[in-house]
């Protein structure tokens, strides 16, 4: 079985977000990057069954700028085999990506897809769903569990209203959760072998997809702001904040 | 061209959440119709043609929709939408799940988890877990988009009359089957529509002393919240998360016992209209959007607020 492994160059999760004044974007010069945490997730996820000897090979996939290739690296690092970097000038929307993925997937032949469930910058949730479609593979989101069992795959399914269990046979896409796995922290010794694994690039034009915008970014601004509570001394001063002045219970 | 608004339901009745997306879906054109997609779900079509804001209900019924499984919804909206500008759900993880394929399937670029909509085409959504907010305008000739339901208000869920019409079933996706769902029941509010909910996180250290969020939440009629480490740590289910990845509440009254406030948190939390922090560590990035902070220990202080709440006389359910 071959796992093809999707990740994203994001903005780190632990970076204060700052949005640019002329609200065309948010701030990312010498902002620190990161791999998107669930593809995180995914990657561990697909090491993780080719150690348990289900899986062959693991290709990691980024679709992105030149530094994306970071992530690829990083997923090297941690098991993958081989990657592939699709260079894209500037940021693809979600279909556009899925439409790029699915190129690679016909030409790959990957049993499994594995990625995010989302990706923290854009938070759109959809390109796992998306690459499905257009596949008409089953979906298995925001995966908590999985279980290989010969030709099909157990997922356990992280829902509003607790858990589901679905079965799905291969090939198949998993979009990944938090939850799912605790992703490896790469050895020196790893990220100096994964110097020397391949990595294939790929021109986006290359793929004869369309990937032009559909989705136009009018403006991006700041949220309100709240503004600054105070400090209560003790719990009976609090309960009678809420009883008489905000009124909530 | 009228906008197509997928009803989230649990075969018997509407869930609340639809009521939200109905009052989305009528800011964008008045003419809205709703597909209700199930099995044996008869009932919950009726509680759709009440809805005042649905002009017509379509219904479609089959076994292999009892348990809203995408790769078998999305075939029968995909089918419909020569007829819709939009297709609109909600962003919870029935929405989520659903409408990318759809959107897919229809060469549209979705705007997901929109919070306002400005015109038909130019919404308002959040980006970077809140800490941004995009306005985008689809130039898709059919839009498809996921609303936040906690964004707009639930619509009238009674006194309309729209006419049901039955359509076709597609046929079943065989690679996907269904097995089995964990629904933990329970008596409190739901977390996403709650008035108040009271929060652990990895402060309370332990999933048994989550008893003390229990009481004090049955105490107001709250529902229960946790963040994402509460979780990971095992002290309470999944669908108790609040945060960027979780679910996203705003209360009139949101209350976080030991917990730091992440930025991931923050996003699921900081539009209630009263947040209360409760925690040890004064620093704690939660204080920086609560209306009231208590700066303490909360094994002494949860129990001191049991017993300030047993002291009045009333208390607003």
């Amino acid at each position: 079985m071959k796992i093809l492994v999707a990740v994203k160059r994001v903005i780190d999760y632990n970076v204060q977000i700052r949005v640019k004044e002329d609200g065309t974007g948010v701030v990312t010069d010498n902002v620190k990057m990161s791999t998107n945490p669930p593809d995180d997730n995914a990657i561990e996820e697909a090491v993780k069954i080719k150690e348990a000897g289900k899986a062959t090979e693991v290709v990691a996939i980024t679709v992105g700028e030149e530094k994306a290739q970071e992530t690829v690296r990083k997923a090297l690092a941690v098991g993958a085999d081989r990657g592939i970097h699709v260079k894209v000038d500037g940021i693809l929307e979600p279909l556009a990506v899925s439409k790029i993925l699915q190129k690679v997937v016909e030409k790959e032949k990957p049993d499994l897809v594995f990625m995010g469930k989302q990706a923290i910058d854009d938070d759109c949730n959809q390109t796992g769903q998306m690459l499905s479609a257009l596949l008409n593979w089953p979906q298995a989101t925001f995966a908590s569990k999985i279980d290989v069992k010969d030709n099909k795959l157990e997922v356990t399914r992280e829902i509003d209203e607790g858990l589901e269990t679905i079965e799905i046979n291969v090939p198949a896409i998993v979009t990944c959760d938090l939850r799912l796995n605790e992703p490896r922290y790469a050895s020196l010794p790893n990220i100096m072998k994964a110097k020397k694994k391949p990595i294939e690039e790929i021109a986006a034009s290359d793929l004869g997809v369309d990937t032009s915008s559909r989705v136009e970014q009018i403006k991006v601004e700041e949220p309100p702001k709240r503004k600054a509570g105070i400090k209560v001394a003790n719990v009976a001063e609090l309960v009678q904040k809420l009883k008489n002045e905000a009124k909530v219970i | 061209m009228a906008v197509l608004l997928i009803a989230e339901h649990n075969n018997k009745e509407l869930r609340p959440f639809t009521l939200n997306a109905a009052t989305a879906a009528s800011q964008i054109d008045n003419d809205v119709h709703a597909i209700l997609i199930g099995n044996n779900s008869a009932e919950a079509a009726k509680q759709l043609s009440e809805l005042p804001v649905i002009k017509k209900v379509l219904s479609v019924e089959a076994p292999h929709y009892e348990n809203f499984t995408a790769e078998n919804f999305a075939p029968v909206v995909v089918k419909l939408a020569e007829n819709y500008s939009h297709i609109i759900c909600s962003a919870n993880t029935f929405g989520k799940n659903l409408m990318p394929r759809i959107a897919a399937h229809l060469d549209t670029s979705q705007v997901s988890d929109i919070i306002k909509v400005i015109s038909s085409d130019t919404f308002v959504r959040p980006i970077y877990a809140g800490n941004a907010f995009a306005t985008v305008k689809s130039n898709d000739a059919k839009k498809c988009v996921t609303i936040r339901p906690t964004s707009f208000d639930p619509c009238e869920s009674s006194g309309g009359s729209a006419p049901i019409e039955k359509i076709d079933a597609a046929e079943e996706f065989s690679n996907t089957k269904f097995v089995k769902r964990e629904e933990i029941k329970s008596d409190r509010p739901e977390l996403g529509t709650a008035r108040i909910v009271v929060s652990g996180g990895r402060g309370m250290q332990s999933g048994d002393n989550f008893k003390l969020i229990t009481e004090i939440a049955d105490k107001l009629g709250a529902a229960i919240g946790a963040s994402r480490a509460a979780v990971d740590a095992g002290y309470i289910s999944n669908d108790h998360q609040v945060g960027q990845t979780g679910k996203v509440v705003v209360p009139d009254l949101y209350i976080a016992v030991g917990i730091s406030g992440a930025i991931q948190h923050l996003a699921g939390m900081k539009e209630s209209k009263v947040i209360v922090a409760i925690n040890k560590d004064g620093e704690a990035p939660i204080f920086s959007v609560a209306d009231y902070g208590l700066e303490a220990d909360l094994f002494e202080a949860l129990p001191q607020f049991m017993e300030e709440l047993n002291k009045l006389n009333t208390i607003q359910k």
